[in-house]
């Protein structure tokens, strides 16, 4: 009796430990490795592609050594960064290709989430194939004549049907919907990964092998294999509204979208320099390409090709310094 | 025949037969309807996890299986049909058939015989996704996060800062000089040279930070899940009733695969340190719970009652004979948790918990094997170390490779040893601190080696010669494209096909002839469970690929492991080689496995079959190599060819080891059903995948859980039962 006794104390007085001092928000909890020794420490969000590495690496960089910051970072899927931006768990993402419903409900809603201007750089999604069989075969560049290629480009996986390469499930994609809309006989396979779409693309090149698949530019890779776009049926407003309303319905191409910025709301009135420099921080594609292709390609760690960047631009980077 | 002769197997009792579905069952018998054998899968350590397997079939408080009554009013058959009642398994089959014969025919008129159908699935979009939108309007202000959750998550982020902090303050010479005299305390020399060395290669391939942010992460989470799992157990293993009502959650936890666990917990919590420590908690308590409860059941009963009579209390009795006698399993247990723990702060790494794991995340974007090896060595190191430390500690015997190996751990303390440890300690001790005033803190800058260049050379090298180049079969990316024609697409096509009920009638055939009605019950509603989430056909496509990665993994396997199994210099050989299959986290090989097969299912079936083959191999050849002496003996000395003892002695008698193999090549496989999902695999692995990069909670866990439900039922209709055994030998 006497030890349950003990043991109902002892648990009644862990309930006080923990829920008696008060209120703990998790947005105020920082990573436990930061502001190890006492420097300030930025947190920056980099996504999966190579494009978000470069401009992480070229902002970190200037940031420790211009500003005598600490900085981390941090890679997550897009959704789960949204989620941390708004939590203080990163302070800024650098590179967003447009998320409507998590700008609604962070930026609009919550104002947890404060915008941080134009990257500089535009972004567009679309269906490429290699330059190699664009230029033999120059007329599948149009939608409409994508089903006389289905057969060459079957693989294992579509069953009998076209491939249309498609990657990380994190990316935003209407594929299956404009295949099925634009009466193509293509199937949608996902890659899963675009770690594993790339490899599967330089795969394919080395062999000289067709293929189609969705990508975007600014990419590295276009460097290292040359892909031109097929066309697809014209970007509209009405169709896009149609597909806000029911994704299942779009059957026209990608936007053309104007990468943004993103800041945590707390970061942007407490971060001082270093949240008016990233706010500063704009600039162009080809600079970003140029980080991009010696981190992926010459396979540079990320602060040595940003090193050399901003040794070769001080022009562009002393406008972005607060 | 007499339907209602069907006794009481497969029908659920009360039911009218008009309206019988062969599906839907009441929910009320399904929790009692668990196996008796506990499933102690790790996918980490499935070979310590046999041998936890064989120590649960030991457990008292396992009931012999209810042999299935024959129906009372049997018909008075012809002498044929009564000799085929005598049989078991016919019998088996024949009350199968008969309630098939009595449900198959209503449910197909009603529901017809296609994939499941429609009508008996239940859509969770709805609630889950208010779920998900309830949690992310209140997280910042409701009680329940403010006041729980959020100092759960500061404790947490506490916890990992202070031991980090340590860990810095300690430098790179007082780290490595502690854990080597720490590896040396309980494990013996060898161990601690291993684990110098090793921290040292971690400093070389400049992954000294990243270690040690992993490290610290580790040190919390076990320290949490072994404090979890041990009062869980605790409690599992003084009380009957708890150890029933535990079981069911431990066995579901452990068949849940990684990723699952993260979405609702980055729902909860966010990104960052604190929801890794938790999944991983999460993930790696259920082995130490399951071990601890086993510990204190065993108890020899003759030793309680002998200290009861000596007046002892319970306290007492606990403290001085049930906890000491149970040494051996507790240590066990921290073994699992730690590496379970292991391979879960690797796949955290995704959520961003930082650390070597997030290393290996961040080369797969620029699709860098080598820079993704460079950290990835140091995770198998790390794995490694701690698991020969910890098995060192649990007893003379490795617990690496499940099998006795040669006695380099069970340091026995005698004084004089004492002494002379003490001595050393002291040298090292002084060593340490010379470099700690004199050196750097973290490892110094320029006492590092590249390997990312080189390895990356290696591997473009291999690919391209392997690609297209191989002798006799064309290459790999070939035999990719007929593994997936010829096998993979009528496999899959097969089971799509399948009518509903008849997966259901030949699930519930094939459990119940390796196991008794209640494994067969668990799998048939589990199958059903699938259904009524409404994934069958995406469950089916990757249960094909489940199927067919497990016959590879056991035709490879087999073939490695007799050659193991004969020459003591092969499986030297090796074993070191296995240790890295099954430590390397996958991420690693995602792309050279790409490079090979191309995007699809054969590429994640390549990735499965590296990861479960090393299982197979150790079961397999472990309990080749047990075969009876004496039995190989005679069968020599009658002239047999080796091709015939292998298949008329040693295969039949290593039966129970090479059933364990088939087993647990289920359930790895089906483990790193997710990872195939980020090369192409699609089916549930992608879903998983999908919901956690779209924050999409109904997508992602609904798949999740068909994974499970595809687990148990696998599970069940693979696990040979030892109920005749057990009840012989309780």
């Amino acid at each position: 009796m006497r030890a349950r006794q003990w043991i109902v104390a002892a648990g009644a007085l862990a309930l006080l430990a923990t829920t008696g001092c008060g209120a703990a928000d998790m947005t105020k909890q920082a990573s436990p490795y930061a502001d190890a020794g006492g420097t300030r420490t930025v947190t920056l969000s980099v996504q999966s592609w190579v494009g978000a590495r470069a401009n992480a690496a070229v902002a970190g960089y200037l940031l420790e050594k211009e500003l005598g910051y600490r900085v981390d970072t941090v890679q997550v899927d897009e959704v789960p960064a949204w989620d941390a931006l708004s939590q203080g768990r990163v302070d800024a993402i650098l590179e967003d290709w447009g998320h409507p419903a998590q700008e609604k409900r962070y930026v609009e809603d919550k104002k947890t989430i404060t915008p941080g201007g134009d990257l500089g750089v535009t972004g567009h999604i679309g269906w490429w194939v290699p330059k190699y069989f664009a230029d033999a075969h120059p007329d599948v560049l149009d939608w409409r004549n994508l089903n006389k290629y289905a057969a060459q480009l079957r693989t294992a996986e579509s069953g009998g049907k076209g491939q249309l390469l498609d990657g990380s499930p994190s990316y935003v994609t209407n594929d299956k919907a404009l295949v099925t809309n634009l009466g193509l006989d293509y199937k949608v396979v996902f890659a899963g990964s675009e770690a594993a779409q790339i490899t599967q693309i330089q795969q394919f090149a080395k062999k000289k092998q067709p293929f189609l698949s969705y990508w975007y530019e600014p990419q590295w890779l276009f460097n290292e294999v040359p892909m031109v776009e097929v066309k697809l049926p014209e970007y509209t407003d009405a169709c896009a509204e149609k597909g806000t309303a029911d994704p299942s319905t779009v059957n026209c191409a990608y936007p053309t979208s104007t990468l943004k910025k993103f800041l945590n709301a707390d970061f942007t009135r407490k971060g001082g320099e270093a949240a008016r420099f990233l706010k500063n921080f704009h600039w162009s594609k080809e600079d970003q390409n140029e980080v991009a292709q010696m981190i992926a390609e010459e396979k540079l760690p990320a602060d040595e090709a940003a090193k050399r960047w901003v040794e070769r631009h001080p022009d562009v980077w002393k406008k972005w310094l607060p | 025949m007499h339907g209602d002769a069907a006794g009481p197997p497969l029908r659920s009792g009360p039911e009218p037969h008009g309206t019988a579905s062969g599906a839907r069952r009441p929910p009320g018998r399904t929790g009692n309807e668990v196996d008796r054998v506990s499933t102690a899968t790790s996918p980490a350590r499935p070979a310590s996890a046999a041998k936890a397997k064989q120590t649960a079939a030991g457990a008292p408080g396992a009931r012999p299986a209810a042999d299935p009554a024959p129906g009372p009013d049997v018909d008075p058959a012809p002498g044929a049909l009564r000799a085929l009642w005598a049989r078991p398994a016919a019998r088996k089959l024949l009350v199968l058939a008969a309630a098939a014969a009595v449900l198959v025919p209503p449910a197909a008129m009603a529901w017809g015989s296609g994939a499941w159908p429609h009508a008996l699935t239940v859509d969770l979009t709805g609630p889950l996704g208010r779920a998900n939108d309830w949690i992310i309007d209140n997280r910042d202000h409701h009680w329940l996060f403010l006041y729980f959750f959020g100092h759960i998550s500061g404790a947490i982020i506490g916890a990992v800062h202070a031991v980090y902090t340590v860990l810095l303050a300690l430098g790179w010479a007082g780290v490595t000089a502690g854990a080597g005299l720490l590896a040396w305390r309980v494990a013996g020399v060898r161990v601690a040279a291993t684990t110098l060395a090793s921290f040292a290669v971690c400093g070389l391939l400049g992954m000294w930070v990243p270690t040690m942010r992993t490290l610290a992460l580790m040190i919390v989470a076990v320290a949490a899940s072994v404090a979890v799992g041990a009062l869980l157990g605790l409690a599992a293993g003084l009380s009957e009733r708890m150890f029933r009502a535990l079981r069911p959650v431990l066995d579901t936890m452990q068949a849940l695969p990684a990723f699952a666990y993260l979405m609702p917990v980055v729902l909860v919590f966010g990104i960052g340190v604190a929801p890794a420590v938790l999944a991983t908690v999460v993930y790696a308590a259920p082995p130490m719970a399951r071990l601890t409860a086993l510990g204190l059941r065993a108890t020899d009963k003759g030793v309680l009652e002998a200290v009861e009579s000596l007046g002892a209390t319970s306290r007492q009795r606990l403290l001085t004979v049930r906890l000491p006698l149970a040494r051996r399993e507790l240590l066990l247990g921290v073994n699992q948790a730690i590496m379970m723990a292991l391979s879960m702060a690797v796949i955290a790494s995704v959520i961003g918990a930082d650390g070597l794991g997030d290393r290996v995340y961040q080369a797969l974007s620029t699709v860098d094997v080598g820079s993704a090896l460079a950290a990835g060595i140091p995770i198998v190191l790390l794995a490694i170390v701690l698991d020969r430390t910890t098995a060192g500690m649990a007893s003379p015997r490795r617990l690496w490779a499940g099998a006795p190996r040669g006695g380099t751990g069970g340091h026995k303390l005698t004084t004089a040893r004492t002494r002379r440890a003490t001595v050393r300690f002291a040298t090292l001790a002084a060593v340490a601190a010379a470099a700690l005033v004199t050196g750097d803190k973290p490892w110094p800058g320029d006492w590092t080696v590249a390997i990312a260049a080189p390895v990356n050379d290696a591997k473009d090298w291999i690919v391209d010669h392997l690609y297209t180049g191989l002798p006799g079969i064309g290459g790999t990316a070939d035999l990719a494209g007929h593994y997936t024609g010829w096998v993979l697409d009528p496999l899959r096509d097969g089971l799509q096909g399948l009518p509903w009920w008849g997966a259901l009638l030949l699930v519930a055939a094939l459990a119940w002839l390796i196991g008794t009605w209640r494994t067969a019950l668990t799998a048939v509603l589990a199958l059903a469970a699938i259904g009524v989430l409404g994934r069958w056909d995406v469950s089916m496509d990757t249960l094909s690929q489940v199927l067919a990665a497990v016959a590879v993994t056991l035709v490879l396997g087999f073939a490695v492991a007799v050659p193991a199994a004969r020459s003591p210099r092969v499986d030297r050989l090796l074993r070191p080689v296995l240790d890295v299959f099954q430590t390397m986290p996958q991420f690693v090989y995602l792309i050279p496995v790409v490079a090979l097969f191309g995007i699809g299912r054969a590429p994640a079936a390549a990735a499965a079959v590296v990861y479960a083959l090393p299982a197979v191999v150790r079961i397999t050849s472990q309990g080749l190599r047990q075969v009876n002496p004496g039995a190989m003996e005679s069968a020599r000395s009658l002239g047999a060819t080796s091709g015939q003892q292998l298949r008329h002695v040693q295969f039949p008698l290593a039966r129970p080891e090479l059933l364990l193999a088939v087993n647990q090549a289920v359930v790895l496989v089906l483990s790193v059903v997710i990872i195939g999902g980020l090369v192409g695999g699609g089916a549930l692995g992608y879903e998983v995948v999908f919901g956690l990069a779209q924050g999409d909670l109904a997508t992602g866990l609904v798949a999740g859980a068909a994974i499970v439900c595809l687990g148990l039922m696998l599970d069940r209709v693979t696990q040979p039962t030892k109920a005749e055994k057990k009840g012989a030998g309780a």
